[in-house]
């Protein structure tokens, strides 16, 4: 797998010399940010006016992006990484938090306070270049039109100066000879040729930072590379800073200086790409890393990659989000009752005979799916249940959930199983990274 | 527009037949309203001829009369004729005026949502559950003490019924559309509400209209008509109108005089008919789902010469 070219992990401060001297080292301060979704339930919770669930899209994510760096926000779908990324450009607004913009000629902005007017301006200054390429450009607009209109928009050219800036842009990013793209529409063109051009509208406006969601996994293998080397090429030209996003780690270690890991809304690992790949430390970054495809078909490594799908982010897991699937979880993980539910039932899977008999003594298991640190089972005896229990226990004595638990007390016929409470680890220093992980204490 | 065009001319088998004989029939009818006047022998409410004397009541059709005459001493032929004029210009106007306010409003609806987009939904529902024609004669009555009863009544009274179809299409369109990336692409370039209404839904949401826009033209007609029947419409005095005239030839072919009712009701049927089979026509040319294209054979040139085959084929 190829890295990062030497001669482009540079630091930032070493091109764009032009810009004034004294301005801020970040171009983006992101503190404590949250974006929240209503779902909208159905039709007779509405009625009755049930309180409507909420989707922690983003949750408590604070980041700095530093000039003329690569940022990758990396994780599975679902994650929450591309809602972060149309945050930062104020595309969806922030339920909490601050983002602070440190613009190089304008003074310091609040993105995440701006409306109207006042964010359309700043979108000549931030720009976002889209996942699906099909789809980004208007199909009824030629590519002289698509290009040019944020110019168009923001008064900026018209005329022949719109046309010599247009075709300026679409040569920047090898759309050549321009005369033969200009009056293309978007179907009459390749899926590189129309992310060429999805660039290219990013970057007629002359923006500091660019976020790109995903840029290249909609495109063929064959020209991926090509667009990627196309980006770095013009950040160097243009002093440009990236967001990255993308959940391909392969990609991420070619183009990205500093990486950030994302679960369900949060950012659970941050730091320079090298020593992310180097030295993985949240058990979530190694299961990424393993899943990582090797070229090499003798090398038949065990994957214990994340068990099950990601969860519900309306309902995420106590604790650390990502202790239900992880392969280092420990006792103060935040266990809860979903977590023994889900035990309960692989349990049945393994021990077919024994489901008839002992589903008869644990019950009804939908009381369990209220996220809590106290989870009552049984309706069979005290007694019985709890010897149910250790002989479930004793089958799989390293499951790290029995550490979790605190203490099984009586209660009526079943029992009541209380777990150790825990919050969600914070971002905390380890090395040359910030990882959210119970297992690298303060 | 150029994209339209292609994909009309490239249409096949029945969709093209289709399209084809309903524009012949239309462009007869539009070749008779734009050139009435000459077309036709005499005016629509001329009752004597240009020596003073008075037409025959009910003339059987001869040389005098094409077509004959009717009950009102008019000559039927000029009926039909002037009452092609009619006809047209009340379904441009009430389809213009009707395509000018419903796909704005659809638009506007279906892009800002919220509460605006459900009061018009739900008004545009309402309108959508009365019977059209009895919807068409109330706004023909009330219009009746405002405008008279002429023409542009009569179209005010169709635009009225025809809005909500082209507002449902339109805002169920943009709803769709509202959500591409590339409306979120234009909100990214610091795009307007104004200009992405404008300049990326407008395009993308109105390929539909054309097909209901005739559709709609060919009910208008019927609908014209069954206005006039019924005397709600317009007055003979101020238009010809096939309808009325129909209404008013009703008792004579009871009593065996034909020509009055026949001319009429053929001129509405082909009318409609025609209209009809231009909107299926582009329906069948312009829904992907519907639409097969014209294949043409490519012709290859006769490239190698046997000597040549063998020198390039490797062995």
């Amino acid at each position: 797998m190829p890295t990062k070219p030497e001669t482009l992990s540079n630091d930032g401060s070493g091109q764009g010399g032009g810009h004034g001297a004294g301005r801020h080292e970040n171009v983006l301060d992101v503190d404590d940010l949250a974006v929240h979704f209503q779902l909208q339930g159905g039709a007779l919770s509405r009625l009755l006016g049930l309180q409507a669930r909420v989707v922690k899209a983003v949750d408590g994510v604070s980041v700095q992006l530093r000039r003329g760096e690569v940022l990758g926000l990396v994780g599975e779908s679902g994650s929450g990484k591309t809602t972060l990324g149309r945050a930062l450009l104020g595309l969806v607004p922030a339920s909490g938090g601050r983002i602070t913009y440190h613009s190089a000629s304008k003074g310091d902005r609040r993105v995440s306070e701006m409306r109207g007017a006042e964010l359309r301006q700043l979108r000549t200054d931030l720009q976002m270049v889209f996942q699906d390429p099909h789809a980004a450009l208007n199909p009824s607009m030629t590519i002289e039109e698509a290009v040019g209109h944020p110019l168009v928009i923001h008064k900026i050219a018209s005329g022949r100066a719109l046309r010599m800036q247009v075709a300026e842009a679409l040569e920047r990013v090898g759309l050549s000879p321009v005369e033969r793209f200009l009056s293309k529409y978007p179907s009459d063109l390749s899926g590189g040729q129309k992310q060429r051009a999805v660039i290219a509208r990013a970057i007629i406006l002359n923006p500091e930072v660019l976020v790109a969601d995903e840029p290249v996994s909609m495109l063929d293998m064959s020209v991926r590379a090509k667009i990627l080397q196309l980006m770095l090429d013009l950040k160097q030209e243009m002093g440009l800073t990236y967001v990255y996003i993308t959940h391909d780690l392969a990609s991420a270690k070619y183009f990205c200086d500093r990486i950030a890991i994302m679960y369900l809304g949060r950012i659970v690992e941050i730091g320079p790409t090298e020593e992310i790949f180097a030295n993985p430390r949240h058990p979530y970054t190694k299961a990424l890393l393993k899943a990582i495809p090797e070229p090499d078909p003798d090398r038949m490594v065990p994957r214990d990659l994340p068990r099950g799908e990601i969860p519900d982010a309306a309902e995420p897991p106590l604790g650390c989000s990502f202790h239900p699937r992880c392969s280092e979880a420990v006792a103060g993980c935040g266990w809860e009752s979903r977590d023994l539910r889900a035990l309960l039932e692989e349990h049945w899977t393994r021990k077919l005979e024994a489901y008839d008999d002992e589903k008869a003594l644990i019950g009804d298991l939908d009381g369990l799916d209220r996220p809590s640190t106290t989870a009552k089972v049984g309706k069979g005896g005290a007694g019985e249940v709890r010897a149910l229990l250790d002989r479930i226990r004793a089958e799989n004595p390293d499951e790290p959930l029995w550490s979790g638990v605190r203490g099984i007390e009586p209660a009526g016929n079943g029992v009541e199983v209380q777990f150790q409470p825990a919050d969600s680890p914070q971002l905390r220093r380890a090395g040359s990274v910030d990882v959210a992980c119970v297992l690298y204490p303060e | 527009m150029r994209n339209l065009l292609r994909q009309i001319w490239n249409t096949k088998g029945l969709a093209r037949w289709i399209l084809l004989t309903g524009t012949i029939i239309t462009v007869v009818f539009v070749v008779f309203a734009l050139f009435a006047p000459w077309i036709a022998p005499f005016d629509f409410n001329q009752t004597r001829d240009a020596s003073g004397v008075k037409f025959e009541k009910l003339g059987s059709p001869g040389a005098g009369h094409l077509l004959g005459t009717n009950d009102q001493f008019f000559d039927i032929f000029s009926r039909v004729i002037w009452g092609a004029r009619t006809a047209l210009e009340v379904v441009l106007l009430s389809v213009i005026l009707s395509v000018a306010i419903g796909v704005p409003l659809g638009l506007v609806s279906g892009f800002l949502g919220g509460w605006v987009d459900r009061v018009l939904v739900f008004v545009m529902d309402a309108i959508y559950t009365v019977p059209y024609l009895l919807l068409a004669i109330i706004f023909a009555f009330m219009l009746n003490d405002k405008l008279g009863s002429g023409i542009v009544a009569a179209a005010l009274s169709l635009v009225a019924i025809y809005i909500p179809q082209y507002f449902r299409v339109v805002r169920n369109t943009t709803v769709s559309a509202r959500e591409a990336t590339y409306v979120e692409a234009a909100r990214a370039i610091g795009a307007k509400p104004t200009t992405i209404m404008r300049k990326y839904l407008f395009g993308n949401v109105v390929q539909s209209v054309p097909v209901i826009g005739t559709l709609n033209a060919a009910d208008a007609v019927g609908t014209l008509a069954a206005l006039g029947f019924l005397g709600l419409g317009i007055q003979p005095n101020e238009a010809s109108e096939w309808g009325y005239d129909l209404s008013r030839a009703l008792d004579d072919a009871q009593a065996g005089v034909w020509w009055p009712a026949l001319w009429p009701g053929l001129a509405i049927i082909l009318l409609i008919t025609a209209l009809t089979l231009v909107g299926e026509g582009l329906n069948e040319t312009l829904n992907p789902a519907l639409r097969r294209r014209r294949l043409r054979k490519v012709q290859f040139t006769d490239r190698v010469r046997t000597s040549d085959t063998e020198e390039v084929a490797p062995r």
